[in-house]
């Protein structure tokens, strides 16, 4: 018992020494070199963080644009073999009446045609300036409630109540923004704001006026023509108000599982599909979440490597230019572990310093500038995911890493005979 | 007068390539507490390394040395890292000072591995410097200092902790000939209250001035006696 006491009095002297030996290396060190090392730290911790943060960022702004824009918290669709919510009215009177509900959509969609300067065609045999889309009808002020669709109109303006006529095109289908040439998928070429479309839907055709043009980087809305759901109602006859999807936000901190359940136990289930985001979610955008942030640990983790090479060539050539000072201490009988704890404390130094700079520059700097101008991708406007718990993860990863690589090499010189470092042979 | 240092049959040999080079031969004597001992002979005659063997910087291949009743030969090597902590001191001959320590800092290491508490540690080793009459350039960094002051921390640093036994290798060697004058004048100072010391030194001038003398050669105790008999011969 009293043995034990001893060593680890021991331990706790060689670690005050080590503490007075590595802050007085350090004080009176280099700055530049140190400056230096503490930078490389930066950049190492910097990369472990924000190449995956980046990466998943992207998908994450898929994922985060499909459920602004599309899905909501929770979402009623059609069954399958089926071509609309039957009871779609009672339904939606149960989603309204549910406490949990902040707003909601419904949207009609159909198979539809659009196409465009038909009446700049001069021969009939000329080929239609023509494209497939799907047709939406919508209320206006429910949908902008849910998926501010109106921000995302980036020509013209969005439709009001008014708007019998009008319509939203979505960018995928106007040439000027796909650019694309295939026989299985045709644009719009030479259709604007203002425009005239004739749109056909189950044999009924009718002439709108182009309103504005949508371009949420969501496929599913920028491949649609959207309308008044009162319009499309009356070019298709329907007459029982039977929706195709329900878009559901729900109050902050609502669990949607919670929302899912209620509507089963309506028996809203019977008649309609309800998922919650992540059920509804594709798999593949899951699974690309899932590879983009494995590349950035990929990524991250040879960072981290170089990060511990450089930790350790750093301490390493330190250690051995000093290794007639190293070999004096341990003559007049400093504990090797008292010197070997000196240098593991200088590594930590330099980690601890490297790792608060780059979080200073990461949350100050970094993720509030990406949020406030997102990376424009093709198919997201990528954010920056930084998640605390996974950073903290990594600054733990780094300082350990740093820790062994400022010790190895440390206790590589350190081992070395005594006389032999004295003499520096 | 108390032995202090009993040296028995000690036999230290490196291997150069396919041959083996015997620097100590069998070897015996004893030092006494309080003795001023020098070691002196040519260049290559194997003083420093019998310096590394009594002071435990180095391993013999056999034979015995006890030192203050301890068979130090058997000591592990942690062992013997405690006990140079705490019974021997040492000067190298190129001061050997941790360049970003000031002269207190490097005088207090030692006193701060025995675990003194740090105002007491740091007592001891300002009244080690003022001993060696460094109180002026307590707080200068070895770069600051000359060389003869260097060598004069490196004394307080061996000093500081009261060894047994202080071993100084060639503590002369890179001083002019005023200051290695002066830093053997402390060295007397040392050893007239009581001080042990062993020094390797190859200027007769500084071994006539110690109490004890052995010039050794060949891996043999060539001559051993009184300074002044020795020198002079």
């Amino acid at each position: 018992m009293q043995k034990q006491k001893t060593k680890f009095e021991d331990l706790l002297i060689s670690v005050k020494l080590g503490f007075f030996l590595a802050f007085r290396q350090i004080r009176r060190s280099n700055k530049t070199t140190t400056a230096l090392i503490i930078f490389i730290m930066t950049l190492t911790f910097l990369n472990l963080v924000v190449v995956r943060g980046v990466l998943v960022g992207l998908i994450q702004g898929v994922v985060d644009v499909q459920k602004e824009i599309y899905f909501g918290d929770l979402f009623i669709s059609v069954p399958n073999k089926k071509d609309f919510i039957e009871n779609s009215p009672n339904i939606i009177e149960i989603v309204k009446n549910l406490p949990w509900t902040e707003s909601y959509t419904a949207r009609y969609t159909y198979g539809g045609k659009i196409e465009g300067t038909y009446k700049e065609k001069v021969n009939y045999t000329d080929k239609a300036n023509e494209a497939g889309a799907t047709i939406a009808g919508i209320n206006p002020e429910m949908e902008d409630k849910v998926s501010h669709l109106s921000s995302k109109v980036v020509e013209g303006s969005y439709l009001t109540s008014d708007d019998a006529d009008s319509v939203l095109i979505g960018a995928y289908l106007l040439k000027k923004y796909l650019e694309i040439e295939s026989s299985a998928f045709q644009t719009l070429e030479n259709v604007d704001v203002g425009s005239k479309v004739r749109l056909t839907i189950k044999g009924n055709t009718k002439e709108f006026t182009v309103k504005g043009v949508l371009k949420t980087k969501v496929d599913e809305i920028d491949l649609r023509v959207v309308m008044l759901d009162s319009t499309l109602r009356n070019m298709i006859g329907r007459t029982d108000y039977n929706v195709n999807e329900i878009a559901i936000i729900t109050k902050p901190g609502t669990d949607p599982l919670v929302v899912k359940e209620a509507l089963l136990r309506s028996g809203v289930g019977t008649t309609a599909k309800v998922q919650t985001f992540d059920e509804g979610m594709p798999k593949f955008v899951k699974d690309m979440k899932n590879t983009f942030a494995l590349l950035g640990n990929i990524v991250g983790s040879i960072g981290l490597v170089v990060a511990s090479i450089t930790i350790f060539i750093v301490i390493f050539v330190n250690a051995i230019t000093r290794r007639k000072f190293i070999g004096i201490l341990k003559g007049i009988g400093i504990s090797s572990r008292a010197i070997e704890i000196a240098y593991v404390f200088q590594s930590l130094f330099y980690a601890t310093l490297g790792i608060g700079i780059g979080l200073l520059i990461l949350y100050g700097f970094l993720v509030p500038f990406v949020e406030a101008h997102p990376i424009k991708f093709p198919f997201s406007d990528g954010i920056l995911v930084a998640e605390v718990s996974a950073t903290a993860w990594r600054v733990v990863l780094l300082a350990l890493a740093t820790l062994i690589a400022g010790y190895v090499p440390a206790r590589i010189v350190v081992k070395k005979n005594t006389l032999d470092s004295i003499l520096g042979r | 007068m108390k032995e202090i240092i009993s040296v028995k049959n000690l036999t230290k040999s490196f291997k150069t390539g396919d041959s083996e080079l015997v620097v100590l031969n069998n070897m015996s004597f004893e030092i006494e507490e309080g003795d001023f001992f020098s070691i002196t002979g040519r260049s290559g005659s194997g003083k420093s390394t019998l310096l590394y063997q009594l002071g435990l910087l180095d391993h013999p291949n056999s034979g015995d040395i006890i030192i203050d009743d301890v068979n130090v030969t058997s000591l592990s090597k942690e062992g013997r890292t405690k006990f140079r902590l705490k019974k021997l001191g040492y000067v190298f001959q190129d001061y050997a000072l941790v360049p970003e320590l000031t002269a207190i800092e490097n005088t207090v290491i030692p006193l701060l591995m025995q675990g003194l508490p740090k105002i007491e540690a740091y007592a001891k080793a300002e009244w080690a410097l003022k001993k060696i009459g460094m109180e002026e350039r307590l707080h200068n960094l070895p770069n600051q200092l000359s060389g003869g002051e260097q060598q004069r921390v490196s004394i307080a640093r061996a000093i500081a902790h009261d060894p047994k036994i202080i071993f100084a290798d060639e503590p002369t060697a890179n001083l002019d000939t005023e200051t290695a004058d002066k830093v053997m004048k402390t060295f007397l100072e040392l050893n007239s209250q009581g001080q042990t010391i062993i020094m390797v030194t190859h200027e007769p001038e500084y071994a006539r001035l110690t109490k004890r003398v052995i010039k050794i050669g060949d891996g043999k105790i060539l001559t051993d006696g009184k300074s002044e008999d020795i020198i002079s011969i």
